[in-house]
């Protein structure tokens, strides 16, 4: 019989699930944790911060597919990864998060470092565990991983309290899961299918709107056969880049506020949409209530409550995306719509995407087609949250899903920087470019000693527009240019309300991202002229180590095109009138 | 419109935190709750009465589902199931009304069970409607107080399978 403390059953049950890498930071109420850490084989990353931590489990995720794994101790360090795990819950992203707690004697007593974990994380996991008998242990971490990893996956975290990790105990790791409140649904309803196909089949404007349930479950050459078979044009999400083919005819791109013109209008002259793991997400919707109007809704999703939650669905199939577009792709009747692909390309070729291409400005849509084509769209990127995610979701063309990774539900500024170091530890020879702000960079930009000391090498390049860029094109377009407090430069002695921003005139910028790299020992390169562009990219693509690349872009460029707040899809803004 | 659901649950700690905090973050009014061990000491029956249109249910029992600790939920909207609740309820009373609201009590098939020189408290068992009902007839006098519990209900018989 092996007896071992609850530390160690922790860390050889992480070793049962083939956990290929941890990262996290220690602390008094984990330290038996990190003593069965130390000597163990487990691959264990110290971060800098838990909240990055978090991030990493989350990007090394979202990245290979796998579940990410991440151990922080009690109070501050669980208070720090509340929103890691708010950005995986959002974007359905199977995250097992272990925290260390206080003694189960003193629970409820203020306790140094204690907080009430399970309270405070219970609305951002798709479910959480206070384990008060380290002979649940082992059966709580297996099931902790089951519940993960199925269904619509979710983060799930496990409170350890000290005690328990001390206590010994016979360590069995359990072989099956079974939870009888727990039982999520594969395959979709025949009836629902049968229905869904027959509507399909009689439609004339048909759209798939595929979401990150497509990535989920690994359906992409599915949603091809099917949209090939019936000549059914595809828009995505912010969260599904990658998942068609962005070069096909059939493509129509991004849906939404910041989505192409064509894939609005086809979704507002549908007359089916066929939502497939996606959720109504009002970035993708806009204004509800003239969402699609003259469409027939089918949502195909693994979550019954993302079905008729935002949008009344007629037809509602509560299933696998791979599963049911199999059980579809029978039934599902080889057609060609001319009419409608005529429209769609009209569309296209009326408000493709564009900017001014022959303007001698550094552009930063100009610097994200260049890393595209430079990459060949087979690197990973990863974004931060605001206008260069835009830019990033609109430009750069993922050949494959899993490539483009951001934060989509909470836009969780500060993620793209960890997330990436976590999707380099999970595909080591894959490129891997994060496309940050110079805001958002700055957030959670103490983890390069991570990327540098693991020899984990992860490319930075910042659109440096010196300002919070999206509050600042919302303030020039909605609030009157009240430029209040967006400007990352201002300083004491500026005026105090300033909107025109003049990078001559300006004071000087800190933190200097060039030195900053370069105290780190790695390369940073600046970037302030268009000329400049292709040669620091692919100095930045050669060189094997972190590199740092500073871009100083157009200070004042918007994101467009746009569907402010409040409107309908089909009312997409181009430009800033007069 | 009001809606009756009850709800099978794992019966450990924390799940009741799990349901409440399930109805407050997606802005869910509940009316009221009752929570009770089963037969089955593992599992609890929670009867939460909300209120709202069918597409408001609709997420309540989907929601509810999603949680891990939810074995089961029935809605038991007009389904002929019977619902229980008790009110006890203090009323003003004086020499010339108290025979009056003894014979109510007794329209009622309530129960009086404290009296004193000017009040009563009065026991009563019953589904909402009546409880309401007798609220309202009783009103005139003058309530100084009430407490109610929330509703118990199960399905009828014809209701086969609830658990």
């Amino acid at each position: 019989m092996l007896e071992l403390s609850g530390a160690k059953i922790l860390i050889e049950s992480l070793l049962k699930e083939k956990v290929e890498v941890v990262f996290g930071l220690p602390g008094g109420q984990a330290l038996p944790i990190f003593d069965a850490i130390y000597g163990s084989t487990l691959n264990f990353i110290l971060t800098r911060h838990e909240q990055a931590a978090s991030h990493m489990a989350d990007g090394y995720s979202r990245s290979t597919g796998k579940p990410g794994v991440f151990i922080v101790t009690s109070g501050p360090g669980a208070t720090n990864i509340v929103t890691g795990l708010g950005t995986a819950y959002m974007d359905s992203v199977p995250i097992v998060a272990i925290t260390g707690q206080v003694a189960t004697s003193v629970i409820g007593q203020d306790a140094f470092q204690e907080v009430d974990t399970i309270g405070i994380t219970r609305p951002v996991t798709k479910h959480n565990f206070l384990v008060k008998d380290v002979k649940d242990l082992a059966k709580t971490i297996k099931e902790s991983f089951y519940i993960a990893t199925t269904g619509r996956p979710g983060p799930v975290l496990i409170d350890i309290p000290i005690d328990v990790q001390r206590a010994v105990h016979e360590f069995v790791y359990p072989k099956e899961v079974e939870i009888r409140s727990y039982k999520p649904n594969n395959s979709g309803h025949p009836v629902q299918v049968k229905k869904a196909v027959d509507i399909i089949n009689n439609s004339e404007r048909p759209v798939l709107y595929v979401g990150t349930g497509v990535v989920i479950s690994n359906a992409e050459s599915e949603i091809f056969e099917v949209s090939k078979k019936a000549d059914i044009p595809v828009t995505n999400t912010l969260l599904s880049i990658g998942v068609y083919p962005c070069d096909s005819d059939l493509s129509l791109g991004m849906l939404g506020m910041h989505g192409t013109f064509c894939a609005n209008k086809a979704v507002q002259a549908a007359d089916v949409i066929i939502a497939i793991g996606a959720r109504f997400d009002d970035r993708c919707t806009c204004k509800v209530c003239d969402f699609a109007k003259t469409a027939k809704i089918i949502h195909i999703d693994i979550d019954p409550t993302a079905i008729s939650k935002v949008v009344d669905v007629d037809i509602p199939v509560v299933g696998d995306a791979k599963t049911v577009l199999k059980e579809m792709s029978v039934l599902i009747e080889k057609k060609e719509r001319k009419n409608w692909s005529k429209l769609i390309n009209k569309w296209k070729t009326e408000q493709p995407l564009s900017y001014d291409r022959n303007d001698n400005n550094l552009h930063p849509q100009y610097v994200i087609e260049k890393i595209s084509e430079l990459t060949k769209g087979e690197a990973i990127i990863v974004t931060e949250v605001g206008q260069h995610q835009m830019w990033s979701a609109q430009y750069y063309k993922a050949k494959r899903p899993r490539l483009f990774l951001s934060s989509g539900g909470l836009g969780t500024m500060g993620f793209g920087y960890p997330a990436a170091i976590g999707a380099k530890f999970g595909n080591p020879d894959k490129e891997v470019i994060v496309i940050a702000g110079d805001g958002s960079f700055q957030m959670n930009m103490q983890e390069m000693a991570v990327a540098v000391l693991n020899d984990v090498s992860v490319k930075v390049v910042i659109l440096n527009n010196q300002y919070l860029g999206n509050v600042r094109q919302w303030q020039e377009m909605f609030y009157g240019k009240r430029y209040s407090h967006s400007c990352l430069a201002k300083r004491k002695k500026c005026p105090q309300w300033c909107n025109t921003p003049d990078r001559n005139r300006c004071p000087v910028y800190v933190p200097d991202f060039v030195k900053w790299a370069e105290s780190y020992g790695t390369l940073g390169i600046r970037v302030t002229d268009k000329k400049d562009v292709i040669p620091a990219i692919k100095k930045m693509i050669e060189t094997k180590n972190s590199v740092v690349v500073d871009v100083w872009i157009e200070k004042e460029e918007n994101v467009f095109p746009m569907v402010p707040t409040g409107s309908s899809l089909d009312d997409v803004i181009t430009r800033i009138s007069g | 419109m009001r809606h009756m659901v009850s709800v099978l649950v794992e019966n450990k700690f924390g799940v009741l935190a799990r349901i409440s905090t399930l109805f407050a973050a997606r802005g869910f009014n509940i009316d009221s709750l009752t929570v009770s061990e089963t037969e089955d000491s593992a599992i609890s029956r929670m009867i939460i009465v909300v209120k709202g249109d069918c597409s408001i249910l609709e997420q309540v029992t989907k929601q509810l589902n999603k949680l891990v600790d939810v074995i089961k939920v029935n809605d038991f909207n007009g389904a002929g199931c019977i619902e229980r609740g008790v009110a006890l309820i203090k009323i003003n009373v004086t020499r010339s009304s108290r025979t009056e609201i003894i014979k109510l009590v007794g329209v009622f098939r309530a129960r009086v069970i404290d009296i004193s020189q000017d009040s009563m408290i009065v026991e009563i068992t019953g589904d909402e409607d009546k409880i309401n009902a007798f609220m309202k007839v009783v009103m005139p006098y003058g309530i100084k107080e009430t407490c109610r519990t929330g509703f118990v209900a199960l399905g009828g018989g014809h209701l086969a399978g609830t658990k």
